[in-house]
């Protein structure tokens, strides 16, 4: 009686899928680490210091993982979530009372709330271990961008359950805009842009405008923050994602004292 | 409270208070399970008499089981709904609203900053920095039983930043207790502590299996914390009930704490824009070639207390300030205290002309320049109607506006070379013209809040340079 675990492992269907044998002596794990796709963003070997726990915090790692965790929630909540005026709040109620993955709902929620606070670790961690000095200085710049992304990923998807918490929330923080400087129709240098007597920046044409899609928080700052929410930011996200940990390897890997 | 009765209150705080208590106990005895079997069990003090020979103390291991004790009788008491015993006594919380304020919350913080960093050697002691733990916890379980703070604290929106609060508690006194350890090292001679595991190891397993135990246990906690805490969600929107108060999205309480201080134009566009240039520009300001992967203070002490300074006292505690004693109206309010929509606060604010012009020299304030007061300017029409807003905006700059205009570009124009040729010399030599510039107007843009926060403290000083006019006020 062969052993049935063995069998699936000698098929051809599992070694076309994973082109290496069981890592479970040394030359198979380094090849592992080579040959898998999810692997191979991991170097083979690792100085020790490099993922103790009291020196990384492992805060990158998790702020990925609730990438992840909100990238799949965020996908499997827009099948029951509608961005209109008329559903949004009453789809976001339907999530916590009626449906049985409503709890995709408070996951997302909550770990979107927990991304901002780990990204926020994760770059504490790296200034105080001096991380971003030579030659990591680059990376440092794409992860301030990555901060922001998550920041903007966060507040548009406040806006989404329309609840008074989601519209005024956005109404405080969108009317900063109005006060930008020449751009905004409340800031410094507006009245300077005018051609021929009439202002350039209006109410309906000022950097606001551009954010809400219209003067008030309403119908088109839903579908606007939708979209942005779920298709614009992550993409950026992702593609951001990809140099930053490209850039880890090229730059030396982890940091760790010369 | 909720349309809460004083009764079902109690059997809310209690049905939470137990297991909180619960939890404080384990953690202790964890702690004490821990250190006993480690081998670190110390003696503290030393008791007369002696057992079999034995000298008798009480040791660590002792201390911190007597804590979980303790911790375990008050989960006991409140638990069964005598909350009343497990509360901070009234006066004190009376006399915690009426003690603080803005300015006390400000200049403790910064105080508490301070004292911390000085004194880290003392505070990053393990027993040290545990007593410190339990006492946090300590308070924060006392104070849940004061409706008014478990309505601000509970607030499910609000939750995040208590944890926030607690993490970066245990990850400043983490680093801080490697950096020391590291400091002393160095200072010894030998090499920080990130240097002794040196050996190279495989990824697959340690690595691989580290992270996905993470992922593990961070997917477990996240499904806990979805069934036992429901994600924000209020009533639905309305456009014609404005909440009061209103406030963005958590993060951002720092920036709306700002507008206290600062017009919008600098809140919420040119100081959020400043702070991501300046962060982004931390690694090529920062020439310093030590403390390059590893934990360390005294090896950059420049730049981690500046970083410190932006980051806990700047960043951090005006999002606390902003989220959790910032009432209707955006007043300031006690942690114990109703937020009553009625609080009136006096607004005496004067703007920096006012003083000069009418207090000081006793006269009205001088008006703007405009080409239709100036019939004899030979310039066509057209050209004058385009050109007035300029001559507007900067006869009123240089003009009504002049003692703070003034101030202001002597502040950013005066101060950076008087600090290449002061103390900052060393730091111009080595950073060159540009490189230089672009750090000292980056400190001074952040010295600036609290600047601003301090005149108007004290002269009530609303704004240096108030041109309304033009939406212009600094």
């Amino acid at each position: 009686m062969p052993d049935l675990g063995e069998t699936i492992r000698e098929s051809q269907i599992w070694k076309s899928i994973f082109r290496h044998p069981m890592p479970v002596d040394r030359r198979n794990r380094i090849v592992v680490m080579l040959t898998n796709f999810f692997l191979h963003l991991h170097p083979v070997s690792i100085k020790k210091q490099g993922i103790a726990l009291s020196y990384t915090w492992c805060m990158g790692g998790v702020t990925f993982f609730l990438f992840l965790v909100e990238t799949v929630t965020g996908v499997l909540l827009m099948f029951y979530y509608r961005p209109t005026v008329e559903w949004a709040y009453t789809d976001i109620q339907m999530l916590r009372d009626v449906h049985s993955l409503g709890i995709l709902r408070e996951i997302h929620r909550w770990g979107a709330h927990a991304m901002v606070i780990t990204v926020w670790l994760h770059m504490y961690r790296v200034f105080l271990t001096g991380s971003y000095k030579p030659p990591r200085e680059f990376n440092w710049v794409v992860g301030v961008f990555l901060l922001l992304l998550t920041l903007l990923l966060s507040f548009t998807g406040y806006l989404l359950p329309w609840d008074q918490l989601a519209v005024w929330a956005i109404t405080v923080g969108s009317n900063m805009a109005r006060a930008t400087p020449f751009l905004g129709h409340e800031g410094p240098g507006q009245q300077l842009l005018t051609l021929g007597g009439v202002d350039m920046i209006t109410n309906a044409s000022d950097a606001r405008f551009a954010l809400l899609g219209a003067r008030e928080v309403g119908e088109e700052t839903l579908n606007r923050f939708y979209i942005l929410h779920c298709i614009a930011i992550p993409l950026g996200v992702a593609l951001l994602l990809a140099i930053h940990f490209w850039r880890v390897r090229k730059d030396g890997g982890i940091s760790g004292p010369l | 409270m909720h349309g809460l009765s004083e009764s079902q209150f109690q059997d809310l705080v209690a049905s939470f208070l137990g297991p909180y208590y619960i939890a404080l106990a384990a953690m202790n005895g964890l702690a004490a399970l821990y250190l006993w079997r480690s081998g670190q069990s110390k003696d503290w003090i030393k008791l007369p008499g002696s057992i079999g020979g034995h000298s008798i103390a009480i040791t660590n291991v002792v201390v911190w089981l007597l804590v979980g004790m303790v911790f375990a009788i008050l989960a006991a008491i409140a638990g069964s709904g005598n909350t009343a015993l497990v509360s901070l006594p009234e006066w004190l919380r009376e006399a915690i609203n009426r003690g603080t304020g803005p300015i006390v919350y400000s200049v403790g913080t910064t105080i508490g900053l301070i004292v911390l960093y000085f004194l880290r050697g003392f505070f990053v002691r393990p027993a040290v920095a545990w007593t410190i733990w339990n006492l946090m916890w300590l308070f924060l379980g006392l104070s849940m039983t004061d409706p008014d703070f478990y309505d601000i604290v509970a607030k499910p929106d609000n939750v995040p930043i208590v944890m926030l609060v607690f993490l970066l508690a245990f990850f400043t006194w983490l680093a801080t207790y490697r950096a020391v350890i590291n400091d002393n090292r160095i200072a010894n001679g030998e090499p920080p502590l990130e240097k002794l595991d040196d050996e190279k190891i495989l990824v697959w397993p340690d690595l691989v299996y580290t992270e996905l135990i993470c992922m593990i246990a961070l997917t477990a906690f996240l499904i806990f914390w979805a069934i036992a805490l429901p994600a924000p969600l209020e009533e639905a929107a309305s456009s014609v009930k404005t909440p009061n108060p209103s406030k963005a999205p958590w993060y951002f309480l720092g920036l709306q704490e700002m507008l206290v201080y600062y017009d919008p134009w600098m809140a919420g566009v040119v100081l959020p824009s400043l702070i991501v240039v300046g962060l982004m520009a931390i690694p090529y300001l920062d020439f310093n070639k030590e403390g390059n992967g590893y934990y360390t203070i005294k090896q950059r002490p420049f730049s981690y207390a500046v970083f410190q300074f932006g980051f806990l006292e700047m960043w951090i505690t005006l999002i606390v300030l902003g989220t959790l004693l910032r009432g209707p109206n955006w007043n300031f309010f006690g942690p114990y205290e109703h937020w009553d929509a009625h609080k009136v606060e006096a607004l005496n604010n004067v703007n920096l002309s006012e003083y000069v012009w009418q207090r000081g020299l006793n006269m009205s304030l001088p008006g703007a320049l405009s080409f239709s007061d100036m019939p004899w300017v030979p310039l066509p029409d057209w050209l004058t109607s385009f050109l007035n807003p300029f001559l507007e905006f900067f006869s009123l700059l240089f003009g009504r506006e002049l003692p703070g205009t003034l101030l202001v570009l002597g502040y950013f124009i005066a101060l950076p070379p008087i600090m290449a040729l002061t103390v900052f010399r060393g730091f111009y030599q080595r950073m060159g013209f540009i490189r230089f510039m672009v750090m000292a107007n980056l400190l001074l843009f952040m010295a600036s809040l609290p600047i601003k926060m301090v005149l108007r403290w004290v002269f009530n000083l609303k704004y240096l340079i108030a041109i309304p006019e033009f939406f212009f006020n600094f």
